[in-house]
């Protein structure tokens, strides 16, 4: 499966782009194309630091299964402040 | 009503969404842009979202409030793009019949909307940027440069 994953603010920044294409397995998971995404970009972010990402606009698990054509994105910490 | 929008937000219009007969208290928070961070001055603030998700989670939060706070009606406006030192990025405002829920509850919709909302702030000085709340994404040897480049101001500022 290829999804053109978009992503935000920080890792749009670091990747210079706001889409990455990446080819999966059939059978990948959300944390299989994320993995994918940062062989891409290692500059994402640190490898200990898991990478927060929402599919179909909804905040998903790392074991949960991608279907062709899923909205992927990437999800830096949001905008926090005190 | 629930805003997104890289316009001048109107706190008067979110307030009066809510407003109601049977309420006795409305508590409206204005989230400014503030001018310092850690002792720099910040010159501006950018905001970027991912918008489809962002009108879905406030509209999360709306609900989820409303039905834990046992209160009318939230009202959340966010801006989007750039924002200028002092000028308002976030409005929530709140309808209860009474005060202290309406407090309490305002209180919890600006907490959740920091936790779940995609929206992602950036603060400008004079010399870079950061991306505010992304400290743990931060790499060993950007975090040794932050360090050796703040010796040498300190440095620097010891030579006057």
């Amino acid at each position: 499966m290829q999804f053109d994953v978009r992503l935000f603010a920080l890792y749009r920044e670091r990747a210079g782009s706001s889409i990455v294409t990446v080819n999966v397995p059939d059978d990948a998971t959300v944390g299989d194309l994320s993995d994918a995404v940062r062989a891409l970009h290692p500059r994402l972010a640190p490898p200990e630091v898991r990478i927060v990402v929402a599919v179909n606009a909804e905040y998903a698990d790392d074991d949960q299964a991608l279907s062709p054509g899923d909205e992927v994105c990437l999800i830096p910490p949001v905008s926090g402040g005190r | 009503m629930i805003i997104l929008t890289d316009k001048p937000l109107d706190p008067v219009a979110v307030t009066d969404s809510v407003r109601k007969d049977g309420n006795g208290a409305v508590v409206t928070f204005l989230g400014t842009t503030r001018d310092n961070f850690g002792g720099k001055t910040v010159t501006r603030l950018e905001y970027e979202a991912y918008d489809v998700m962002a009108i879905k989670k406030m509209e999360e939060v709306r609900e989820s409030l409303c039905a834990d706070y046992c209160i009318e009606d939230i009202g959340i406006a966010h801006r989007t793009g750039r924002v200028d030192v002092g000028h308002i990025s976030l409005v929530v405002a709140v309808a209860s019949p009474h005060r202290i829920k309406a407090f309490e509850a305002c209180h919890e919709a600006v907490n959740r909307i920091k936790t779940i909302v995609p929206i992602w702030k950036k603060e400008w000085f004079a010399d870079g940027s950061r991306w505010v709340a992304c400290e743990d994404h931060e790499f060993v040897d950007e975090a040794e440069h932050r360090h050796a480049h703040a010796e040498r101001h300190a440095a620097a500022a010891g030579d006057d």
